[in-house]
């Protein structure tokens, strides 16, 4: 359960977003809709616990998320949130395999390689466990990406603009891995996007304007 | 999937600019191993040699060439001087020991030293085989020579006039050969000792016309050919130098006044000119040092430049790494760990290739009196690889603190 309460954000303390009270059950799959500009990142980073809020308190699974330190803060993000983003941004010098792993290590959980491969497995990426980044498709990155936010069983899974550079074919095939993964790992699902073409698939929408 | 090995895949990743830091490191570190070895090693022989000697009396000329000749056996003598006058310096109540050298012969570049036991006694020499010399053209050999020479006990070989060459043989008598001596780790491993009367008896005319002898006008032996009759006499009879001991430290300022205003010989202080010609060498040393400097300054801007250039690049993935979990501290080590690895493998490498040259250089060099040793290992060194993780911390401490301060929610949201 999260629960975002009269939370603000200003810029240069002249100009100010306010956002609507915002309650996410468990395991429930949502669209998070806005027109750039509107301050559908800023939310976005506030969610991910990126960006403390100059005003209003996020509440994840009861804990208050800004009022840990900022190394608990860390911590919790890299155990309970997994984000993915526009364009999959994987560290070039280290392997998908070895990706995986650093998401591990840094949410200081054991290295676990069965997960790894179970998880590639579900995305269908397991022949390229030993490739580098750079010798992947956008499509395949984006399917990494995602591999990287859910393999820590997140209870939060966001995506920022996850279809937008993508074809059509694409990006209904990552919308439905996104919504596969998250029921996998029972994990909410967030989706920001201002493309039309992922509306249909969801029941909640929050609206930014 | 440690900090370390994030740093380390990180420098693995960019191959080129990596080795350009670590060659600038290795070679700026090499030189300066190369440096500090070598002085080291120069001003260790120098005052091994001269341990226990406060003073060389010998003719006039220069007083670093009479050292040089006296102590390590490298210039040529600065001429002779009277036995006479010599064995009264001897006698001087100032004088605790004082050892005659008769310096002029050579076996295949090695000296022929004529001398007597007090010379074994101030070196402390021992013998390994054999016996020490007791009669004429009896020899005892250094270590070195030995081996280098192939002699042992018992061979016999001709010596050949001058320091160097053997064109000039000595045929009238042979040298044998009747003990080695141990090593001593100082000049002595090269030298051939023989007793003072053997060299003047290999000089001495009337031996010396039974074979076609053209005689040279050498400055460092002195024959009088007008002489010939008086030779054996011991009023004609003159050595090359005399290596002085004083009874008491009180001799330091007055022998030395002594010798050089009331004789016609000069007196010079192994201390003394060894701290001069140091002091000569010594402007050379300072500036490699500073070259040395200069290219390790270079080497930390490269490696600051690098990790700043590959930090901007980098900038996103270290985002990446806080959204996975990441601490800021974690990223601050990341960047630092990956400053120090170039210079300190840069640092080890150097301090390898440092002693490798030394090693290179001392197989080239001609004069085994003063050969180099890369083998050798000083525990100031350690300040060298100090010194590496210092300029790795130097150039990585500004963009680890940008790693660590950076605002991620910023550098995403750029995207």
């Amino acid at each position: 359960m999260i629960n975002l309460k009269s939370v603000s954000h200003s810029y240069n303390s002249s100009y100010t977003i306010r956002f609507k009270d915002w309650t996410i059950a468990d395991g429930s799959q949502w669209l998070l809709l806005g027109e750039s500009g509107s301050g559908k990142t800023t939310l976005l980073h506030i969610l991910t616990g990126i960006l403390k809020p100059s005003a209003g308190d996020l509440t994840m699974d009861e804990v208050s998320l800004y009022k840990l330190s900022p190394k608990a803060l860390d911590q919790y993000r890299g155990r309970h949130i997994g984000i993915v983003f526009q364009r999959p941004h994987l560290i070039k010098s280290l392997t998908i395999t070895e990706n995986l792993l650093l998401a591990q290590s840094l949410a200081k959980l054991p290295e676990d390689h069965k997960r790894i491969e179970e998880v590639l497995e579900s995305l269908d990426m397991i022949a390229k466990k030993k490739s580098y980044p750079n010798q992947l498709s956008q499509g395949q990155l984006q399917r990494v990406s995602i591999a990287r936010a859910v393999i820590n069983k997140p209870s939060l899974l966001i995506a920022d603009e996850p279809t937008s550079s993508l074809d059509d074919k694409n990006a209904l095939s990552v919308l439905e891995l996104l919504m596969q993964q998250s029921a996998l790992n029972q994990s909410t699902l967030v989706v920001a996007t201002h493309d039309k073409r992922v509306k249909d698939a969801f029941t909640h929408t929050y609206e930014l304007k | 999937m440690s900090p370390l090995k994030i740093s380390w895949k990180s420098i693995c990743s960019k191959p080129l600019s990596s080795s350009l830091n670590l060659i600038l490191v290795a070679f700026g570190t090499s030189i300066l191993t190369i440096l500090l070895l070598a002085s080291t090693q120069i001003n260790d022989k120098l005052s091994r040699n001269s341990k226990d000697i406060d003073l060389v009396v010998g003719a006039k000329g220069s007083p670093l060439q009479l050292i040089l000749s006296s102590i390590y056996y490298i210039d040529f003598p600065t001429g002779n001087i009277p036995l006479k006058e010599a064995n009264e310096l001897a006698q001087n109540p100032w004088v605790k020991r004082a050892v005659p050298l008769a310096l002029g012969d050579n076996y295949n570049g090695t000296r022929i030293v004529g001398t007597d036991s007090g010379f074994v006694n101030l070196y402390n020499l021992k013998i390994k085989a054999g016996k020490l010399w007791q009669q004429d053209f009896e020899t005892n050999i250094g270590s070195t020579v030995a081996e280098s020479q192939h002699l042992k006990v018992g061979d016999e070989f001709y010596g050949a006039h001058g320091l160097t060459g053997s064109t000039d043989i000595h045929k009238a008598h042979a040298y044998k050969v009747t003990g080695i001596l141990e090593p001593q780790g100082n000049v002595t491993d090269n030298l051939i000792l023989t007793n003072i009367s053997s060299v003047w008896k290999m000089h001495d005319p009337a031996d010396e016309k039974e074979h076609d002898h053209h005689k040279k006008d050498d400055d460092h032996r002195s024959e009088n050919p007008g002489k010939k009759a008086d030779a054996p006499e011991i009023q004609n009879k003159e050595i090359t130098s005399l290596l002085i001991q004083y009874r008491s430290p009180m001799s330091v300022v007055m022998f030395p006044r002594m010798v050089n205003q009331s004789t016609n010989m000069q007196a010079a202080s192994p201390a003394m000119e060894s701290t001069r010609l140091f002091s000569l060498i010594g402007v050379g040393v300072d500036t490699l040092q500073w070259f040395a400097l200069l290219i390790m300054a270079i080497a930390v801007i490269s490696v600051f430049v690098n990790l700043y250039n590959s930090l901007k690049e980098r900038s996103y993935d270290l985002a990446i790494m806080r959204t996975l979990g990441a601490s800021r501290s974690k990223l601050f080590l990341i960047v630092i760990a990956e400053g120090i690895m170039l210079t300190f493998a840069g640092t080890l490498i150097g301090i390898f290739l440092g002693h490798a040259g030394l090693q290179i250089i001392g197989h080239f060099q001609e004069s085994s009196q003063a050969r180099l040793n890369g083998l050798i290992f000083l525990n100031s060194e350690i300040y060298l690889l100090a010194a590496g993780l210092a300029i790795g911390i130097f150039a990585a401490i500004i963009p680890a603190i940008q790693a660590y301060k950076s605002n991620i929610s910023e550098i995403l949201s750029k995207s």
